[in-house]
C-alpha cells in the first residue's frame, strides 16, 4: 500500500449525555493511501460521520489515535487543529455550512485569508468561475439554490488544494442530476491534484466510484473489509 | 373563529416555557417599574403635602402683603373670617457676629413672628425649650433663634450676641425644626427667627425696605376656603394681597416635586421605548422560531387573524406579566427607600401604595408592549403554509399590512397624548415625545446605514486579507436583526444619557463657570435715599471696584392691562404672579436696545410713561400704547407702553422688566439697589466697610448665591442621572438579549471558521470587532442625538451659549463601545468553546 495520509489505531468515541455515556465508535483502526479515495457506508447510527469527524479533528477521539500525514491529531489543542485544517485538509457537509453573513466569493476566500494569501479573492473568484458560479460571486447562501450552496461549500474546501478532502454525504440534500455534477467537481480534484477523499455516502452509485469503500455498523468496521485491508 | 380556541392553543404554545423570554419581561418590568416607582414617590409627597397643608402654610389662610402691614380694614375683614390671626414679618438682612474689623457677616432670611405663633406644627428647638421663651432674650437683650448652619458660618453658640441691623440680639438657640419651613421657597439665606416686638429701632423696617407680611388665620371648622379666596381676592385684588390656603400649603415644593416628577416620567418613558427595541426584538425571534408551527397550523386550517389571536394572547399575558413585575417593583421602591427618600424632603410625605401611578405606569407599559409587538404579530399572520416546504426564514421580513401600519401610529399618537395629559408640563412632554421618536427614527436610519456601509467595505479591496475585520464587517453588514436591534437600543439609552450630560455640564458651566465672569461680585439692597450718596462714595473710590450700577427700587404688582384683570389676559404668567421689582429713570438704562417706541424725554413730567421688556410683552401680548395699571404701595399707575426694549437678564446686572419714567414715581418711598463688580479679594473688606456704616443694607454675594443654586442643581442633575441611567440598564438588558439571540450565529460560525482553519483568537477578535463597531456606531449617533437635544434646550429654552462638553461626548461613545464589548464578549464563550462536529452535525 502506498504512503497512509491518514491512519487510525484503535480509535475510540464515546460521548457522555444525559442518558449516560454512549460509545459511538469501538475501536477503529484504519489507514486511507495518498491519493485514494475512500468511501465510507452503513446505517444511520453506525458511526460514519462521526469517523470522518475524527479525521478532521473536528471531534476529539476519547481513546486509540488519529494520525494525519503523521501527526497526532488527538495530540493537539484546537487552534493546531483548526491550524491543520488549513494547511492540509478541506471539509464538506451535506447541509454546506456556509456563513450566511458572507457572500458566495466571501465563503471561498476565508481560508484563503486565513492562510495569508495575498490573492485570496482573486483565487476564490477563478475557483467559483471554474464550477461555472461566475454570476453568483456576491450572493449570500439564502440567495442561492442547494446546488450552488454545496458548490460554494466544495470550492471553498478546495480553493487551498488540501491534501485530504472530507465529505460528509456531500450530496445528500441535493437531486440526483445536481448531485452528479457535485460528485464530478470532486472527482475532478482527484484527478487534478491527487487529492486524497474520504468521503461518507448512502448513494451507492457514489460509493461505487470510490477505490474503496468501508461499511461501518454499531460503531465497527466489518469483517469483510477488515479482511480486505488485512489482503 | 372563537377566540376560546385561539385562547387554548396559546396556552398549549406556552408550554415550552418562558425561556427566551426574559429580555421581553425585565424590558418591561424595568420600564414600569421605574415609572410606577417615580409616580409613587411624586404621588407620596404630593399626599404628604396635602395631608400637612395646614402645618406647612401655618394656618388654615393666609393674607400675604409687600412692603407694607395690612391696613385697618384689611385686618378687620381678617378678624371677622377667621378665630385667630398670627402676624408674621419675613425680610432679608445681614446678621453680623463681632464688631469693628474682626466682625463676622451673613446673610440670613430673618422670620419676625408674634406670640401666637406657630398656629399649627411644632416649633423644636435645640437646647429644648418653648420659642416664646427663647425669643424673650436674657431681659436685657431680646432673644433670637437661628439655623445651625449659620450659627456655624458666624462662630455663634448659644448665649451668644449678634446684631440685626442696628439691633443686638442674644442667641438662646438652635432651630431643630421649623414646621412651616417649605412653604417659603427658595431662601437665599438660613433662617433667624425673632420676635416682631423685638424690631422696634433696628432700623429694617423703614419706609421702602424690602419685606413681607404674612397673615396666618385659623378659620373655624366648615369654613368655605374657596368662597373666602374668592371674596378676599375681589376686596383686595388691587392692593398687591395675595391669598394661600392649606389646599396647597408649600406650592414652591408642589410645584418643584410635580415639575421634576414629570421630568423623570418622560426619561422613564424613554427607558421604556428602549425597552420596546428589545420587546419587539424578543417577540420577532420568538415568531421566527415559530414560523414551521404557524405554516402547520395553516395547513390545519388556521386562518391569519386566528394566528394573530394566538400570538396576541400569548404575548399578552407575558405582557402582563412584566407590567405586573415593574408595579410590585414600582410600589416596592418607595417603601422599602422610605427611610431614604423622606430624610431628603422638607416635607413629610405619605408613603405607601398609590393606585393612580401605577394605573399610569401599567397603561404606558401596555402601549409600549402593543405598539412594539403589532409589527411582527402582523407579520406572523402572513405567514403561509408553503413555509413548510421552502425558506422557513424569510418569512418575518418586510412591511406589515396598512391596517397594523395605521394601528401603530394610532397607539404611538395615543401613548404621547396620555403622556401629555399625565405631565404638568404637557408642552415637555410633547417635546420629549418628539425627541424620543425623530431619535428612533434617526437610529434606524444610522443602523440601516451601518449596515450598508458594512457590507460595502466587507467587499472592499482594502480589507481583503484583513480577516477578522472583515468578517466583522460581513456579519454587521449581513442579513441579521442584530446590528438594528443594537443600535436602537443602546443608541437611544446612549442619547438620553447623553442629552442628559450635554445639558447638565452647560447649565453648569453657565452657572458656575461664565456666570461669574460677567455678575456683579454685590447685590446691595435696601439702600435708603439718604445713604445712597456715602455708599457710592466708598465704592466708587476702592481701586478694585471696576464698575458699580445702582436704581430706585419699588415693588408694584400689575393688575391691570387695558382695565382688564392682568390675570384674565396674562393667565399664569409670571411677570403678573405676585408683585415684581420696578424701577424709574430719566434715560434708557444702559446695554439695553429700545426695539419700538421712544424713550421719553429728561424731563417729561405728562402722564405716565412705561417701557417694557420686550419678550414678556411678546409673551403677554402686550403692544405699543397698552394701558398697564401698576399698583404701586396701595396706589394705583395707569401707564402708558412707551417703548419695548431688550432686556438680557443673563448677565446677573440690574434689569427691571417694567422701568416708568421718573414722575409717575414721585413720592413713593422707596430704597435703592446697588451692583458692584470687584476683584474677589476686594469683597469682603468692602462687605466690611458697607455692613459697618450701614447695618439696614443686605449684601447679597453672588458666589454665595451661586452655590446655592448649584447645590439645587445637584439634587436635579442627581435624579435625573438615576433616570437616565435605568433608561441604559434597559438600553443595556437589550444588549444582552440581541447578544444571546445572536449566538446560535455565533456558534455555527465559530464552528465553521475553525473547520476551514480560523483559530480562537481570529474569531475572538471578529466577535470583539463587530461588537466595538456597533457600540461605536450607537454611540456616535446618541451623541448627535444628545447633542442637538442639549443644544436646542439651551439655545431655546434656557437662552445660554451652546458649547459641545467633550469629557460627557467621549464618556458616551466610549461607555456605548465598552458596554456593546462586554455584552458580546459575555456571549462569545460558547462559540469559542464548542466542538465544531457537534455544532454542525447538530444542524444537519
Amino acid at each position: 500500500m502506498a504512503e497512509a495520509v491518514l491512519s487510525l489505531e484503535d480509535a475510540q468515541l464515546t460521548l457522555s449525555g444525559n442518558a449516560g455515556a454512549v460509545e459511538i465508535l469501538k475501536g477503529i483502526s484504519l489507514d486511507v493511501a495518498r491519493g485514494e479515495t475512500l468511501g465510507l457506508v452503513g446505517p444511520s447510527g453506525s458511526g460514519k460521520s462521526s469517523l470522518l469527524m475524527l479525521m478532521g479533528g473536528l471531534e476529539r477521539a476519547t481513546g486509540g489515535k488519529v494520525l494525519a500525514l503523521g501527526q497526532d491529531l488527538t495530540t493537539m489543542n484546537e487552534d493546531a487543529l483548526a491550524r491543520f485544517r488549513l494547511s492540509h485538509m478541506g471539509v464538506v457537509f451535506q447541509s454546506f455550512h456556509l456563513i450566511p453573513t458572507m457572500t458566495a466569493l466571501e465563503n471561498v476566500a476565508t481560508p484563503l485569508e486565513l492562510s495569508g494569501a495575498k490573492d485570496a479573492f482573486d483565487r476564490a473568484e477563478a475557483e467559483l468561475r471554474a464550477i461555472g458560479l461566475g454570476t453568483r460571486l456576491d450572493h449570500y447562501p439564502s440567495q442561492l439554490s442547494g446546488g450552488e450552496q454545496q458548490r460554494v461549500a466544495l470550492a471553498r474546501a478546495a480553493a487551498p488544494r488540501p491534501e485530504i478532502l472530507l465529505a460528509d454525504e456531500p450530496t445528500g440534500n441535493l437531486d440526483g442530476a445536481t448531485g452528479q455534477v457535485i460528485m464530478d467537481l470532486m472527482f475532478k480534484l482527484r484527478d487534478k491534484y491527487g487529492t486524497t477523499i474520504v468521503m461518507v455516502t448512502h448513494a451507492p452509485e457514489l460509493a461505487e466510484r470510490c477505490d474503496r469503500i468501508v461499511h461501518l455498523s454499531d460503531g465497527r468496521i466489518d469483517e469483510n473489509d477488515l479482511h480486505k485491508a488485512a489482503e | 373563529m372563537k377566540i376560546g380556541i385561539a385562547f387554548r392553543i396559546a396556552l398549549r404554545e406556552l408550554r415550552g416555557g418562558l425561556r427566551g423570554f426574559w429580555v421581553f419581561l425585565a424590558c418591561l418590568a424595568l420600564g414600569v417599574g421605574a415609572i410606577a416607582a417615580v409616580g409613587s414617590v411624586r404621588t407620596s409627597i404630593e399626599e404628604g403635602l396635602s395631608q400637612q397643608g395646614a402645618v406647612l402654610l401655618g394656618g388654615d389662610a393666609e393674607l400675604d402683603f409687600t412692603y407694607r402691614f395690612a391696613d385697618q380694614a384689611e385686618r378687620d375683614w381678617m378678624a371677622s373670617v377667621s378665630e385667630r390671626v398670627s402676624e408674621i414679618v419675613d425680610f432679608r438682612s445681614m446678621a453680623v457676629s463681632g464688631t469693628g474689623q474682626t466682625a463676622d457677616r451673613a446673610l440670613t432670611q430673618v422670620k419676625a413672628v408674634d406670640d401666637l405663633y406657630p398656629l399649627y406644627g411644632e416649633m423644636r428647638l435645640s437646647p429644648e425649650m418653648p420659642l416664646e421663651q427663647a425669643l424673650q432674650g436674657d431681659g436685657s437683650t431680646s432673644g433670637a433663634v437661628m439655623e445651625q448652619v449659620l450659627m456655624d458660618r458666624l462662630g455663634l453658640s448659644v448665649g451668644d450676641i449678634f446684631s440685626l441691623g442696628t439691633k443686638r440680639f442674644v442667641l438662646t438657640a438652635a432651630i431643630a425644626h421649623e414646621p412651616d419651613n417649605a412653604s417659603a421657597g427658595f431662601g437665599l439665606g438660613p433662617r433667624t427667627i425673632v420676635a416682631s416686638s423685638a424690631l422696634e429701632g433696628s432700623g429694617l423696617l423703614s419706609p421702602g425696605s424690602i419685606f413681607e407680611t404674612k397673615y396666618r388665620m385659623i378659620l373655624p371648622a366648615g369654613a368655605d376656603l374657596e368662597q373666602l379666596e374668592a371674596e378676599a381676592e375681589s376686596r383686595f385684588q388691587d392692593t398687591g394681597a395675595h391669598w394661600h390656603d392649606r389646599r396647597s400649603g408649600a406650592p414652591g415644593v408642589e410645584r418643584f416635586v410635580e415639575r421634576i416628577g414629570s421630568f423623570l416620567v418622560l426619561v422613564g418613558l424613554a427607558g421604556l421605548a428602549v425597552g420596546g427595541v428589545g420587546v419587539s426584538a424578543a417577540v420577532r425571534a420568538y415568531l421566527d422560531g415559530k414560523t414551521v408551527v404557524i405554516a402547520t397550523l395553516k395547513t390545519l386550517g388556521a386562518s391569519g387573524r386566528t394566528i394573530f389571536s394566538i400570538y396576541l394572547l400569548q404575548i399578552g399575558m407575558l405582557a402582563m406579566t412584566g407590567i405586573t413585575l415593574g408595579l410590585i417593583f414600582g410600589a416596592a421602591v418607595p417603601v422599602l427607600l422610605s427611610p431614604v427618600i423622606e430624610a431628603a424632603l422638607p416635607v413629610e410625605a405619605a408613603i405607601g401604595v398609590h393606585v393612580a401611578p401605577l394605573a399610569e405606569a401599567a397603561l404606558y407599559g401596555a402601549l409600549t408592549a402593543l405598539i412594539f409587538t403589532l409589527w411582527p404579530l402582523a407579520k406572523a399572520e402572513e405567514i403561509r403554509a408553503a413555509a413548510l416546504f421552502r425558506d422557513p426564514a424569510g418569512q418575518m421580513h418586510g412591511w406589515p399590512r396598512p391596517f397594523f401600519l395605521a394601528m401603530i401610529v394610532l397607539l404611538t399618537v395615543a401613548l404621547v397624548a396620555l403622556a401629555a395629559a399625565f405631565s404638568a408640563s404637557p408642552r415637555l412632554a410633547l417635546w420629549t415625545a418628539g425627541g424620543i421618536l425623530a431619535a428612533l427614527i434617526v437610529l434606524v436610519i444610522a443602523a440601516l446605514g451601518v449596515k450598508y456601509l458594512a457590507a460595502r467595505l466587507a467587499r472592499a479591496k482594502a480589507l481583503r486579507g484583513h480577516t477578522a475585520l472583515r468578517l466583522a464587517m460581513g456579519s454587521v453588514g449581513g442579513p441579521s436583526g442584530e446590528t438594528t436591534s443594537v443600535v436602537l437600543s443602546l443608541g437611544l439609552g446612549l442619547a438620553v444619557l447623553a442629552a442628559v450630560g450635554q445639558i447638565d455640564a452647560n447649565l453648569r458651566s453657565a452657572i458656575e463657570r461664565d456666570l461669574p465672569e460677567v455678575a456683579p461680585s454685590y447685590f446691595f439692597v435696601d439702600i435708603q435715599q439718604s445713604q445712597l450718596d456715602g455708599f457710592l462714595d466708598r465704592v466708587t473710590n476702592d481701586p478694585r471696584v471696576s464698575r458699580v450700577d445702582t436704581a430706585p427700587m419699588l415693588r408694584g404688582v400689575l393688575t391691570k392691562i387695558n382695565g382688564v384683570s392682568a390675570r384674565e389676559v396674562a393667565g399664569d404668567h409670571w411677570v403678573v404672579r405676585g408683585d415684581r421689582g420696578i424701577t424709574y429713570s430719566a434715560t434708557p438704562p444702559e446695554n439695553s436696545t429700545i426695539t419700538q417706541g421712544e424713550w421719553w424725554p429728561e424731563d417729561y413730567s405728562g402722564p405716565p410713561l412705561v417701557s417694557v421688556a420686550e419678550e414678556e410683552a411678546m409673551e403677554i401680548g402686550l403692544n405699543m400704547g397698552d394701558i398697564l395699571t401698576i399698583n404701586v404701595l396701595g396706589r394705583d399707575i395707569d401707564a402708558r407702553i412707551a417703548n419695548l426694549r431688550i432686556v438680557d437678564f443673563s448677565d446677573a446686572s440690574i434689569n427691571f422688566v417694567l422701568t416708568l419714567n421718573p414722575s409717575a414715581l414721585a413720592g413713593a418711598p422707596h430704597t435703592n439697589i446697588a451692583t458692584v463688580y470687584a476683584e474677589e479679594a476686594a469683597e469682603a473688606p468692602l462687605l466690611r466697610d458697607v455692613a459697618g456704616d450701614y447695618p439696614n443694607i443686605t449684601a447679597i454675594r453672588v458666589r454665595d448665591a451661586i452655590a446655592r443654586v448649584a447645590t439645587a442643581l445637584d439634587g436635579i442633575a442627581a435624579a435625573t442621572s438615576y433616570g437616565a441611567a435605568a433608561t441604559l440598564l434597559t438600553g443595556f438588558i437589550v444588549l444582552l438579549g440581541a447578544a444571546a439571540a445572536g449566538e446560535p450565529a455565533r456558534i455555527f460560525e465559530a464552528a465553521v471558521l475553525k473547520t476551514v482553519g480560523g483559530t480562537r483568537g481570529k474569531i475572538l477578535a471578529s466577535f470583539a470587532i463587530r461588537s466595538a463597531i456597533l457600540g461605536a456606531a450607537a454611540g456616535l449617533v446618541a451623541l448627535l442625538a444628545g447633542v442637538t437635544a442639549g443644544w436646542s434646550i439651551m439655545t431655546f429654552v434656557m437662552e445660554a451659549p451652546y458649547r459641545l462638553e467633550i469629557g460627557s461626548a467621549l464618556a458616551i461613545v466610549g461607555g456605548g463601545t465598552f458596554a456593546t464589548l462586554v455584552a458580546g464578549l459575555a456571549y462569545a464563550w460558547r462559540p469559542l468553546t464548542a466542538r465544531p462536529a457537534r455544532v454542525l452535525r447538530g444542524r444537519e
